[in-house]
């Protein structure tokens, strides 16, 4: 899937890597992103939010998805300039359907130890959308309202 | 003889167990895992075991680790225990606010606080 055409941005200028399936091996590219919102001037606060939706984008590919065996890949597509970032993360499962996950504040749900990680993402990200398999993620964060005019990375 | 913790500094304040975490980050699914038998292990050793989990290392934390306090949260009520939660980062609490969360746990701005709810001394 190419990136979604509302969210602005041209297929050929997002960053495009395959790791293996395990959390280690997402680190360098995570790292890569995360000094690309420093350089490009995002607070603290977006930072976080960004670092959480990935990440837990990351462990549902891992985890969920690729259920835990290395041997199967995660691919990842990025783009960060000071107004706006798209992340995606596909894995290589049979992926899921989102409106299917319990609502976790619902009150029946706030005891179960699992199922935040999709609704975290919701929470931080300004848009996240999935592809009609469920095993490729999107997610845009709009920064227009912070940007402090720094150039594209 | 408990093993000492890699992950974990536990410390105690009258009949209090003030818990630390090492680790700023509490991510990795791995040591998540590992953090949570630790404290259950803690836990159910300890009937009425009154448990304060101080956050005031912790910069960053997975959905994850939100299950392993739920799951901690249940063993010390089962175990007829009180557990608390003290010095949550701003940015974290706002997980916890957006999970709902801050509704299930008692959260203290400072250890002090929390050990004071306790009826503990310092």
């Amino acid at each position: 899937m190419r990136v979604p055409p509302d969210f602005g941005i041209n297929d050929a200028a997002l960053h495009d890597v395959s790791v293996a399936s395990t959390l280690q091996a997402v680190k360098p590219p995570e790292a890569e992103i995360m000094a690309a919102l420093e350089r490009c001037g995002y607070d603290a606060d977006t930072i976080f939010a960004i670092k959480l939706a990935f990440e837990e984008a990351v462990t549902n590919a891992v985890k969920h998805g690729n259920h835990s065996d290395p041997s199967k890949r995660v691919f990842l597509r990025w783009y960060v300039d000071p107004e706006r970032v798209v992340l995606m993360v596909r894995d290589q499962g049979c992926g899921f359907c989102p409106a299917a996950v319990p609502d976790p504040t619902a009150d029946e749900n706030l005891e179960r130890p699992n199922g935040r990680g999709i609704m975290l993402m919701h929470s931080y990200m300004t848009r996240v959308l999935y592809n009609p398999a469920g095993n490729e993620v999107w997610m845009f964060k709009d920064n227009t309202g912070r940007a402090r005019g720094k150039p594209a990375t | 003889m408990e093993q000492p913790s890699t992950h974990l500094k536990i410390r105690q304040s009258g009949p209090v167990s003030v818990i630390e975490f090492a680790d700023r980050k509490i991510l990795e699914e791995l040591s998540i895992q590992e953090i949570q038998e630790e404290l259950l292990k803690y836990a159910e050793s300890r009937p009425g075991v009154q448990l304060l989990l101080d956050f005031s290392n912790v910069d960053h934390l997975a959905s994850a680790a939100l299950g392993m306090l739920i799951t901690l949260h249940k063993k010390v009520q089962e175990q007829s225990g009180q557990l608390r939660l003290s010095n949550i980062n701003r940015q974290i609490f706002q997980v916890f606010r957006i999970t709902r969360l801050n509704q299930m746990f008692d959260i203290y701005d400072s250890s002090q606080q929390a050990l004071e709810a306790f009826g503990a001394k310092k």
